[in-house]
Formats: C-alpha cells, sequence, structure tokens
C-alpha cells in the first residue's frame, strides 16, 4: 500500500492554509468564490477516502467527505464512538487522509479540548511544525445529544478553538437502531417499537443546534448532503471562527429510517423541503439568519411542503399513514410547524 | 544544589509538575485532590509555569483532555482522588491501552457510600488492572521525587505508558514537611521535553483508536505486558540516575528497611509505613528479627525483588490498606501468587487489612500486631491467614 501525505501547503503568516473556492452565482460572502464544483473535487483531496464500510446509502461519509472541502489546512479530526468511527478505521487501515483520534463515546470535545490546549502549547514553545492545526470533531446523535453532551456543554463554555459536526442519523444506529435524544416523535426503534400501546418514541427530539446557540458561542448552523454548498460554506466559517462553532448535520440512515439505499439525498431534501429540519446559521452578531433552501420557504411559504413528504417515504413512520393514526401525524406537522414558526420570529432575514 | 521549602503533598506534587515542565493541565476539583490544582493554576498565573490549564467539567473530561494533549505531543498532567478516579475509570484504560504517556497524581480517599474524604487505598488499588504503572510515596519528599520520576518512566520508548502516583489525602496531601527542590537546569538537562515518534500534529494521517480484530488486540495488550516488564528495569534505572543527580536513591521497586538477618517481615505501601518503620525500629531494640519490605511500586509488581528478599525468611505479614471485597487485601493476594512460583515452600503469609475509611492506625498498633504474628509463629503456631484489624 503506498503510503499516504497529506497535500502540503505552505502557509504564511497570518493568511489561510489556502483558499476554498466555490461556485455559487451570485454570492457576495467574505469567502472567495471562483471556479466549479468538479474543479472543487479535483483540487482538494478529501479527508475520507474510498474503501470504509459504511452501508451503502450511508449519509455519513458524505457529510464527512463535504466537510473536508473546506478543511483549509493541517487538520486533526476526533471522532466520538459511532458508525463512521468503527467503519472507518478497521485495523490497519484506515480510510481517513487526515489525522484522526477514537477516543470514548462521551467525550470527543474534552479529548478535542486537550488536543487544541496541546496545539497552543506547542505552538507557544516553538515546537508545532505548523503555523496553525484545526480540530474538527465528529460525534453521532447519540454522542452529542445524550451521552457526551456534558463534554460539548463543557468545551463550548471553556471555549476551544474547534468545528464540532454533529452527523444526526437520529437513533444509535451502531448498536442497531435503538431511540436517541435525537429521535423524533413516533419514529419506530428498536427501544421504541410499535404496538398496540405505544406508537413508537413517545417524546419529540432535543433542540440540540438551538441549545449550543444558547451557549452563545461564534458559529451555529444546520445543514444536510442535499444542501452541499451551503453545508462547506458553514464548515468553512464554523472552522474559520476563533472559537467553538457547531453544526448539526442531518444524516438519513437507511437502516434505521427504512428507506431505500438511492433516496438518502432526496430525503435530506424532503427534510428541509417540510421544514422538519430548517437550514440556519447562527451568530452572535447576526442572530437566526436562514439559509439556502429554508430562505426561499420563508420569502415564499408555498414552497414549503406537508410532512408527509418527508414521512411517507420512511419505513420508521410507516404507521403515520394508517387512516387511524392520522391524528399522530396531525400533531407531528402541528410541531413542525410550530417550531418553524418560533424560527421565523426570531431569524433576521425572515421576512415579516 | 537545590534548595528546602516547607510543602504540603499536594504542593509538593504541583512542583514536580512544574519542574517537568509540563505543557497541559487538565483537572477538575476533588477533595483532597484539590489544592494540586490550585497550586498549579497559582504558578500559571504567577508566571513560574509555561502550561495551558483547562478547567475541565467533570473528571472523565479531565483525563479524555489529557490524553487529548498527550496524543498531540504535549507533556500532560492530572490529578485527582476517590469518586473522581472511579468516573474516570473508563479512560484510565483508554489512556494506558492507547500507550499515551502521561502523569496522573491520585490522592488517595475511600470510597463511597457512607460519604467519607479520609484516606485508605480503595480508589488507587481500584485501578490495578488498567495497565498503568503505578507508583506509592511514604513522604513529601518522595511525592515530588516519584512524581518527577513518573514523567521519565512514562515517556521511555521501552515503556510508554501512563503512571499514576499515589498518595494518602490529609495525612500527606495536607500535611507540610521538608522538601528539598532540584535546580531547574539538572533536571531539564536529565528530563528534556518530551519526545516521542509517533504523536498527532498535523503531519501524518495517523489514525488512533481503530476497531481491531481479536488477534490483533490481543497482540497490543501482549505488548503491555511487555512494557510492563520493561518498566522494572526503567524504573530501576530512574531510581540509579536520579540518586546520582539529586541525591536520593529509594530502591527501585522496594524500599527494603532492616532487612539484613531478618527472618520476619512486614510489607507495606503509603504514608502509614512510616509508622510501621518506627514500630520495627523498636521491636529491633527489643531484639525481634523483622525487617519492612515497603512497595514503592504495586505495577509492574516487584515480585522478584520480593522474593529475594524473603526467600529465607520464616513469616511475612502483609499490610493493606484496601480489601477486595469477598477475596482478601490486593496486596497480599498479589505477593502470594507471585511468590508461589519460586517456591514449593512458602514462608508463613498473612494478611492484615486496616485503615479503611481512613481508620488511624498507630506506630502501637503496628507493634502489637507484629508482636502477635511472630510469637504466633515461634509457638509453633499458624496466625490466621486474613485478619481484618479493626479498633474503635
Amino acid at each position: 500500500m503506498p503510503a499516504q501525505t497529506l497535500p502540503q501547503v505552505p502557509i504564511k503568516k497570518g493568511e489561510p492554509a489556502y483558499k476554498l473556492w466555490i461556485f455559487e452565482p451570485g454570492w457576495k460572502g467574505e469567502l472567495p468564490l471562483i471556479l466549479n464544483p468538479r474543479q472543487l473535487a479535483e483540487q482538494k483531496r478529501p479527508a475520507i477516502l474510498p474503501g470504509h464500510r459504511l452501508c451503502a446509502g450511508c449519509a455519513a461519509p458524505i457529510i464527512v467527505k463535504l466537510a473536508s472541502f473546506a478543511f483549509r489546512g493541517p487538520t486533526i479530526v476526533v471522532n466520538a464512538t459511532g458508525c463512521l468511527e468503527v467503519a472507518t478505521t478497521i485495523f490497519p487501515y484506515t480510510s481517513w487522509a487526515v489525522p484522526w483520534i477514537h477516543n470514548a463515546f462521551e467525550n470527543a470535545a474534552s479529548t478535542g479540548s486537550g488536543v487544541e490546549s496541546a496545539i497552543k502549547a506547542m505552538k507557544k514553545t516553538g515546537r508545532l511544525p505548523y503555523e496553525h492545526v484545526d480540530v474538527v470533531i465528529f460525534g453521532g446523535d447519540g454522542g452529542t445529544f445524550d451521552i457526551g453532551f456534558q463534554a460539548l456543554s463543557g468545551a463550548a463554555e471553556r471555549g476551544h478553538d474547534f468545528l464540532y459536526i454533529l452527523y444526526d442519523n437520529e437513533a444509535y444506529m451502531n448498536t442497531g437502531i435503538q431511540r436517541s435524544g435525537g429521535t423524533p416523535k413516533f419514529a419506530w426503534t428498536t427501544t421504541s417499537p410499535v404496538g398496540k400501546v405505544l406508537p413508537g418514541k413517545m417524546q419529540h427530539k432535543k433542540p440540540i443546534a438551538d441549545i449550543m446557540v444558547a451557549h452563545r458561542i461564534p458559529y451555529v448552523a444546520t445543514g444536510t448532503p442535499a444542501h452541499w454548498l451551503d453545508f462547506i460554506k458553514k464548515v468553512r466559517k464554523g472552522i474559520e471562527v476563533d472559537g467553538p462553532a457547531f453544526i448539526h448535520a442531518l444524516s438519513p440512515c437507511d437502516r434505521g429510517w427504512r428507506h431505500d439505499t438511492a433516496i438518502t439525498i432526496e430525503i435530506a431534501r424532503r427534510a428541509v423541503d417540510t421544514c422538519y429540519f430548517p437550514l440556519w446559521e447562527w451568530t452572535p452578531e447576526k442572530g437566526y439568519m436562514l439559509t439556502d433552501r429554508s430562505l426561499a420557504i420563508a420569502r415564499n411559504p408555498k414552497l414549503k411542503q406537508p410532512i408527509e413528504k418527508f414521512v411517507e417515504v420512511q419505513g420508521r413512520f410507516k404507521h403515520l399513514l394508517k387512516p387511524e393514526n392520522r391524528h399522530l401525524l396531525k400533531e407531528l406537522q402541528e410541531w413542525v410547524d410550530t417550531v418553524w414558526e418560533d424560527l421565523l420570529r426570531r431569524a433576521t432575514n425572515a421576512p415579516k | 544544589m537545590g534548595k528546602l521549602v516547607a510543602l504540603t503533598g499536594n504542593y509538593a506534587v504541583a512542583y514536580a509538575a512544574k519542574y517537568a515542565r509540563v505543557d497541559v493541565i487538565a483537572a477538575y476539583p476533588i477533595t483532597p485532590q484539590t489544592s494540586i490544582v490550585e497550586k498549579l493554576a497559582e504558578l500559571i498565573e504567577s508566571g513560574e509555569l509555561d502550561a495551558i490549564m483547562i478547567r475541565v467539567e467533570s473528571e472523565h473530561s479531565a483525563l479524555a483532555a489529557t490524553f487529548g494533549a498527550a496524543v498531540a505531543g504535549a507533556r500532560a498532567f492530572t490529578a485527582t482522588s476517590s469518586q473522581g478516579l472511579l468516573y474516570m475509570h473508563e479512560f484510565v484504560h483508554w489512556t494506558s491501552r492507547a500507550r499515551i504517556p502521561a502523569v496522573m497524581a491520585i490522592v488517595t480517599r475511600a470510597l463511597a457510600p457512607p460519604w467519607n474524604i479520609w484516606p485508605d487505598h480503595s480508589d488507587f488499588m481500584d485501578q490495578r488492572d488498567a495497565g498503568w504503572i503505578m507508583g506509592f510515596a511514604m513522604d513529601n519528599q518522595e511525592v515530588f521525587d516519584l512524581t518527577l520520576q513518573a514523567f521519565k518512566i512514562s515517556e521511555d520508548p521501552r515503556v510508554y505508558l501512563p503512571v499514576m502516583i499515589g498518595l494518602e489525602g490529609f495525612i500527606l496531601g495536607h500535611t507540610t514537611m521538608l522538601v528539598e527542590l532540584p535546580e531547574q537546569e539538572v533536571v531539564d538537562q536529565w528530563l528534556g521535553p518530551r519526545k516521542q515518534e509517533y504523536v498527532i500534529d498535523g503531519k501524518e494521517p495517523l489514525a488512533l483508536g481503530n476497531l481491531a480484530w481479536p488477534e490483533d488486540t490481543e497482540e497490543m495488550f501482549m505488548e503491555i505486558q511487555k512494557a510492563m516488564d520493561n518498566a522494572k528495569k526503567v524504573i530501576k534505572e530512574v531510581d540509579e540516575e536520579y540518586g546520582k543527580l539529586f541525591g536520593r536513591k529509594y530502591g527501585g521497586l522496594i524500599q527494603c528497611i532492616n532487612c539484613e538477618d531478618a527472618k520476619y517481615f512486614a510489607v507495606s505501601m503509603g504514608a502509614w509505613s512510616g509508622d510501621l518503620i518506627e514500630a520495627v525500629n523498636k521491636l529491633r531494640e527489643e531484639g525481634y528479627p523483622i525487617g519492612v519490605i515497603r512497595i514503592r511500586f504495586c505495577r509492574p509488581f516487584p515480585y522478584e525483588d520480593i522474593w529475594e528478599k524473603v526467600k529465607n525468611s520464616k513469616g511475612v505479614i502483609v499490610f493493606d490498606r484496601s480489601i477486595s471485597f469477598g477475596a482478601w487485601g490486593p496486596l497480599f493476594t498479589d505477593l502470594l501468587t507471585g511468590l508461589y512460583h519460586y517456591t514449593n515452600n512458602l514462608p508463613i503469609m498473612s494478611n492484615v487489612v486496616a485503615g479503611i475509611g481512613g481508620v488511624n492506625i498507630t506506630y502501637n498498633d503496628f507493634a502489637k500486631l507484629l508482636t502477635s504474628f511472630i510469637e504466633t509463629i515461634e509457638k509453633g503456631d499458624k496466625p490466621p491467614v486474613f485478619t481484618w484489624y479493626h479498633k474503635r
């Protein structure tokens, strides 16, 4: 096997490692933009390479790949226990083209804090081989909403400079589809089975990204692999801010959501179209800002799709389509509407 | 040479970390460890120590952040006690099984419930299967020396294992004694900055913490067992070097007092060995042929060293300040199994568990227990294999 090497990019003092070029007509943001997606893929080596053993149709490696297009130079990835970890680094192989540390389930953010502090300490004493090194942490919903939340909240409060990317497949998929704090109401999982007594999980999803906003860290955003330009841009912003950044990425899971492997991206798109998973970013200066498709929906509410569009293609929700369960679907729709309207009230760029 | 200062055991730990020029400290407050972190924060604030302190939100994160910093190439340090140590237990195993050099001070304290902040060795001994090198000090000078040596041992390429150093809470932790501090330049020359071939600093796509198949996993753990064997040699070498440079040599994995011509041996670990040594000195004056073997490192366990001392003895009594419920004191069971390898004709072995929950064991208690042990054997009787010595 040939040795894997990182692209060596000389960094000048005070400059980002290298520019990311994104194609988006008419965009006037801070990031430079030219060229096209093909060129982007050709120029940037993704952090995750082919050969990993994640399932066909899994969104997690797509999320990692897209995120890594926004990496700006030497980057250390910290990975919480989960599908992404077990399936990408089966000894003696690794699919990661960047340095990668798996720690335990609940402490990706703590280990990330340690790595970041070491980078600072090494830099201070002239022992760091680079001008700077970025720390990007990947955690699933279990490792973020539930068992890893204390570590994440602590690291955010302490203000370490890292980007935490949550790939949220809405249940403990690695152990076989058990409900988590990220599982939506009425979803079937193996620990919230659908039967005569209960129609799946009985609680709503925890608003994790809003909880991170409440920490008032420099940058929080949501994203999906379907809205990939939006996502890459957000990852880049998250890396560039000084201090903690958090991105909540929806990661459809065909095994757990019981959908066809070919429609992963379509489902992510429908999640946004139905406003089940709105796209936004938040900064302390500008507050909530809708982005991409969600901004378009805010401007033209006719684009908003009913929640059936998201539910109908997933086996975990199939009981909601039965006539006797109409009221459950209605309840889910009402919840989505309430959260969406709340977001519209808060979003500074939503039409009033 | 160095200078003499009055330090509590906890401050001695903090000063050792300072002399080692640690880069990153991640810690969480817990009685009776807290004054270590407080002192380190003070040293950083006054500019005496150029390090980054992460004030984590839990002990689990304390060790996880220490681990993260060490993986990225920094010299990393943490300290804890009791419930905090148990809370980070998952990561105690993680750090050693990942072969990451780091140093942790354990200011030992009883385990709850009932809630109890007094010292015994229950928290420390609970970690003995984790793959850490485990040293235990008797006085504050040794606390300093051992903590400083721990960095050297941990970072030795033949070892690459984390080291935990035990000291009893309050008895050493909060008690002031004279400690000789060395000259920083000499320490710098001897220890140097941390170097390791494999650190994750952004240069190479190393992956650490992979999923591994059973055979690979087992081989990695067999390497830890080998590293433990190597550590025995390294600990002795470091003890020798340190003795030459700083004038204090302890004898490696064990320290022997009054061992020449002894027919009986008392084995112990930690601060109460001081009282035990006093008792033995008194008994020597009264004509009892007894010596003390003080265990300085219980992982790797010094089977060979102890066998060398006790092979011609008539009886060995082991004092444990922790208990493996349903079995006996852990030092005793370890020693018993280890010595059986050398002989089919063991000396008479007896275990006393005492001082649990911080019960104060004095020099008089030791003298009473030792005379009773020796006289029972001299009469031709066999003392009980296990006694839980309790007084009120």
